[in-house]
């Protein structure tokens, strides 16, 4: 696999910010009521970490090893603020929606954990890569998330009223962080299956009987799924 | 007045609980929950930069940014006085009580990225709090501020303890694989939210 597709698949799936690693779970747990928000944070976070990550890739070089936290900290802080006016002045709808969520976008441990793990080291491309698959993650994540609560709690599908049966623990506090456990939980699961039988297909074209030590750690896992 | 006093703690600590209710600060209610010591010292050391914190960013944006205009640098200012007081009272309790930051310390450099301390100086000034609080006395000041700033504390402490309690048995659980760890402590979260859930019927 090239290096660019191993970025974006990271960013994506194999270190899912929401599900894989549970960073930024404020955002996700206070802006997943309905699909709409859901979308509209995930793609502040994108912008902002793709903005954030392209500036400070450039200024690797510049920015003294022992202020790099605050450092990144301001480039962050100036984007969440020109996102901020740019929101008020053309969605004001969703400006209100996210409300106090939005200035915290600053403090959302996804944005700073890629400026300091990936931004801080890699190269301006490869940097913005990564900021749009791990932003891109984080929406598809949290609009998931937006749909299953909005369609449940509240029988819509983006604002659509499709059905009167509506269960309204989903769109509460309590319901959000249900969805988001079941959710991870989920992933974890199918994530499991998918190396399971990829293990199982690499044992058979390395001729090796179903049974041999190389299965042995996944058939155990499946014994514990129940 | 009584009344007015009332309703700010009811408010800040219950009924928008930020842990349960607002859902700020559950970095550190995941990650620091897992032991009852661990959770109160977070939920202590929470409270005393959220009451920092307001006390320095009210007056500021109150009496200094609004009459010179620069509203729009509200949030630079404000994570970079959180950090600066964060330095600070780790060099304070360093010096005075070693055996408190021995305790506290290591808890104290995570605050900076708690989105509870930024949250809470964001929602004092925001249009709800006033109105409420305009509704009861003559309007928004500072001791509002940070009657709510000390309770929203409070209440983070509060919810960090009944989840260090909940997670020391959760953790013993024979669950399945796929809901160990993070997913069986968000559907614990899940009831004790409903719980929390009663408090917002109060109004």
């Amino acid at each position: 696999m090239n290096k660019y597709a191993k970025i974006a698949t990271d960013g994506l799936i194999n270190n899912n910010a929401t599900f894989k690693l549970v960073l930024g779970t404020c955002a996700t747990l206070g802006m997943s009521s309905t699909a709409f928000d859901g979308l509209g944070m995930g793609l502040s976070v994108t912008v902002v970490l793709l903005l954030s990550n392209v500036i400070i890739s450039l200024l690797r070089k510049l920015i003294p090893n022992t202020v790099r936290i605050p450092a990144f900290i301001v480039v962050i802080a100036t984007m969440v603020t020109l996102l901020r006016m740019a929101l008020d002045k053309f969605l004001p709808d969703l400006y209100d929606a996210m409300g106090v969520y939005l200035p915290l976008i600053v403090v959302n441990c996804v944005i700073l954990g890629r400026a300091e793990s990936f931004a801080s080291k890699r190269p301006v491309l490869e940097s913005a890569l990564d900021g749009v698959s791990t932003g891109l993650g984080f929406t598809v994540a949290i609009t998931v998330m937006g749909i299953l609560r909005e369609f449940l709690g509240g029988g819509a599908l983006f604002g659509i009223k499709i059905m009167d049966f509506t269960i309204g623990f989903f769109s509460n506090q309590a319901g959000a962080f249900f969805v988001y456990g079941v959710c991870i939980a989920l992933f974890v699961f199918i994530g499991d299956r998918i190396e399971k039988s990829r293990r199982v297909k690499q044992a058979r074209s390395l001729r090796l009987p179903a049974r041999s030590p190389l299965s042995e750690p996944a058939a155990e896992r499946e014994g514990t799924d129940v | 007045m009584f009344n007015a006093i009332l309703v700010i703690i009811v408010t800040a600590a219950f009924s928008q609980n930020f842990i349960l209710v607002k859902f700020l600060g559950i970095c550190p209610f995941l990650g620091v929950s897992k032991r009852v010591n661990g959770a109160l010292s977070m939920g202590i050391a929470v409270t005393l930069v959220m009451l920092l914190a307001t006390l320095v960013t009210y007056p500021l944006y109150t009496y200094l940014m609004v009459p010179l205009k620069i509203e729009y640098l509200e949030i630079i200012f404000f994570i970079f006085i959180i950090a600066a007081l964060v330095q600070m009272l780790e060099k304070a309790i360093a010096k005075f009580s070693p055996s408190l930051y021995r305790t506290m310390g290591i808890y104290l450099p995570l605050i900076t990225t708690n989105c509870a301390i930024l949250g809470v100086t964001e929602i004092v000034l925001a249009r709800d709090l006033s109105e409420l609080a305009s509704s009861l006395t003559g309007g928004m000041n500072i001791g509002f501020a940070l009657l709510y700033a000390l309770f929203a504390g409070l209440g983070f402490t509060l919810a960090m303890l009944l989840m260090g309690g909940v997670r020391e048995r959760v953790e013993h659980l024979p669950v399945a694989k796929c809901l160990k760890g993070f997913p069986i402590t968000m559907i614990a979260a899940s009831f004790m939210a409903m719980a929390f859930y009663v408090f917002t019927l109060l109004g």
